[in-house]
């Protein structure tokens, strides 16, 4: 409680400065990052404003390519916000602001650019929700749907949703009931195909909202074990609230405060010898 | 524990007197629609015939039938759905999925709510002006669905609003998130999972159209009429015609009115009869929404 109430001062004193803050949180990721992969977003000075309301300040971080990149910190911290501004869900709403850049490699986009148009974003970068939310439709115009949107049509669209649906391991489960209504399925199986649906249309990046936090344990297992099976082949961001979650699926883990990056690094590091003692506060369940 | 088992039994017996009062509340409608109906058919049931489905009214009581009424009622509606369900149901996924959020957006929306208590007697004085006179539509099958149409537009907005709200953010979010565009968003998901909705207030709308009487007495429509409109498909090219259109006409509602106020009693039967037919299509109409309703909850529940 002492350390929750102290804890903003501390930060806001460390970020007083801008140059500061920026230079140790990218030393942080690019020198003592063990994964020596090349960076697929770069986050810099990130604000994002909700009316008059600052919700993000100056966040700066790297996201590495083909790793699982995990966004921690307790509720209202800001991390589903940062999330949500990598595909610019942030524009179906009136009155979002965003500062700062969040360059998109390789072709080195600023996503949140006013400019940049948010269909892009969109169509190269994919989002799987917290609660499971498949369309009404069948199982098959689930997944079909995005890749429709990309005019792919006849026997090209029932390989990549069956490619899909196998990327998602949920292909055994449902070839024999494409035609079935997805909200047939059980929330797990749902969760799963909204990742399907995700992956079918071959995102740059998947954006998953906390996406085991309405599932039971076992769905909840097999959703982490589908992360483990994409590693290495896509670049994830994953925000969780279960910090045990994190420590399994992630490679490398950011922990938010307020609004703000306390710390990012690999996840062993983060977890077990990190920099911030407010980090260590936190993975350690002393506050949240 | 006396006191308490009196206290108990204190709450049930108001319990009861409510549950008593309710049921009579609610039996008032339904033995009025029963009485009404009864009272109608006694009076009306040994006129109807197929002679009174496709004969012309009459000076003879005996003679007299609907069929112009019918034609009439048939075509207006023709007319009003064909203005009032498109229409209104672009507005209402304007308003809801495009319209910014701002002092004027929430001015539409209170204008749309009061229009749709606006007397309809209004609506036939406007039209008369604007439809009848200023765009010299004239007396026609044209100004009458014109008219209807913008007495039941509230109606279709505010019905199609409701069912675009129930669906849940989630799913709006997950169409976007994945690169449609607002239209396709609209176009494959929230239209297809609003329709029974969407339909369920259409058809009420309608049904309200079908009985309404006074904006279409205000605009002129006969309540004598021994001809039918020219037919929309003709033999000759071009075959299809709209002439109809500009044509006099008049519905069942008029029709009726107009016997009620004849003096003979045996014109009192066939209004009896003609209204029995209204009342038979509005409770078509109505259980249809109810169906529509009841499968649109059981097929897809959020």
């Amino acid at each position: 409680m002492n350390a929750a109430l102290l804890a903003p001062k501390a930060i806001l004193g460390i970020k007083e400065d801008r140059q500061e803050l920026s230079a140790p949180a990218v030393i942080d990721t690019s020198l003592v990052h063990p994964i020596a992969q090349p960076t697929k977003a770069h986050v810099r000075h990130l604000d994002f404003w909700y009316g008059t309301h600052q919700i993000l300040h100056d966040v700066s971080l790297e996201i590495k390519e083909h790793c699982v990149t995990a966004l921690i910190g307790p509720s209202g911290c800001g991390k589903t916000t940062l999330l949500r501004c990598f595909n610019r869900m942030h524009d179906l709403y009136p009155g979002n602001c965003y500062g700062g850049e969040i360059i998109l490699n390789p072709d080195g986009l600023n996503i949140v650019c006013p400019t940049t148009d948010p269909l892009e974003m969109r169509m190269r970068i994919g989002m799987v929700f917290q609660k499971p939310n498949p369309y009404p439709k069948s199982i098959f115009e689930n997944v079909a749907f995005g890749l429709r949107l990309r005019g792919v049509k006849g026997s090209e669209l029932r390989d990549r949703v069956e490619w899909a649906l196998q990327s998602a391991a949920l292909w055994e489960e449902t070839k024999d009931r494409l035609n079935e209504n997805a909200l047939s399925l059980s929330g797990g199986q749902q969760q799963r195909l909204c990742i399907a649906r995700a992956l079918a249309t071959l995102p740059e990046i998947l954006l998953l909202d906390e996406p085991t936090s309405a599932l039971d344990p076992i769905a909840t297992a097999r959703i982490e074990e589908l992360i483990d099976e994409l590693r290495g082949r896509l670049t994830i961001i994953i925000v969780t609230h279960n910090m045990a979650q994190a420590q399994r699926v992630a490679d490398v883990t950011a922990f938010m405060y307020l609004g703000r990056l306390v710390e990012i690094g690999p996840t062993k590091q983060i977890f077990e010898n990190a920099a911030q003692e407010l980090t260590r506060e936190y993975v350690q369940g002393r506050f949240g | 524990m006396e006191n308490m088992r009196q206290a108990i039994a204190r709450r049930r017996r108001v319990d009861l007197i409510f549950h008593v009062l309710g049921a009579i509340c609610t039996s008032v409608g339904i033995v009025t629609i029963a009485l009404l109906l009864g009272f109608l058919i006694v009076k009306g049931a040994n006129r109807i015939s197929w002679e009174f489905f496709s004969s012309y009214p009459s000076r003879f009581p005996h003679k007299s039938g609907i069929l112009p009424a019918l034609v009439g009622s048939g075509l207006v509606m023709f007319v009003t759905s064909l203005l009032a369900i498109p229409i209104g149901i672009a507005a209402a996924i304007f308003l809801d999925e495009y319209a910014p959020r701002n002092w004027f957006s929430s001015l539409i929306e209170l204008n749309i709510t009061n229009l749709a208590g606006v007397p309809s007697i209004i609506y036939g004085l406007m039209a008369l002006g604007v439809v009848v006179y200023w765009m010299g539509l004239g007396r026609s099958i044209a100004a009458a669905g014109i008219t209807l149409a913008l007495l039941i537009l509230p109606i279709v907005i505010t019905a199609t609003r409701e069912a675009l709200r129930s669906i849940p953010r989630e799913i709006r979010e997950a169409a976007m998130a994945q690169g449609a565009t607002r239209w396709q968003m609209v176009r494959h998901h929230l239209l297809p999972y609003s329709l029974s909705g969407i339909a369920t207030g259409v058809i009420i709308a309608l049904s309200r159209a079908i009985g309404e009487t006074a904006p279409l007495i205000t605009i002129g429509a006969l309540s004598f009429i021994a001809f039918l409109p020219p037919a929309p498909i003709q033999s000759q090219p071009p075959f299809l015609s709209f002439e109809w259109l500009s044509s006099p006409f008049t519905v069942l509602p008029i029709q009726v009115f107009n016997w009620v106020s004849r003096p003979q009693p045996a014109f009192h039967e066939v209004a009896a009869a003609a209204a029995v037919v209204l009342i038979v299509f509005t409770l078509l109409l109505n259980s249809t929404a109810m169906i529509l309703r009841k499968r649109a909850r059981s097929r897809i529940s959020w």
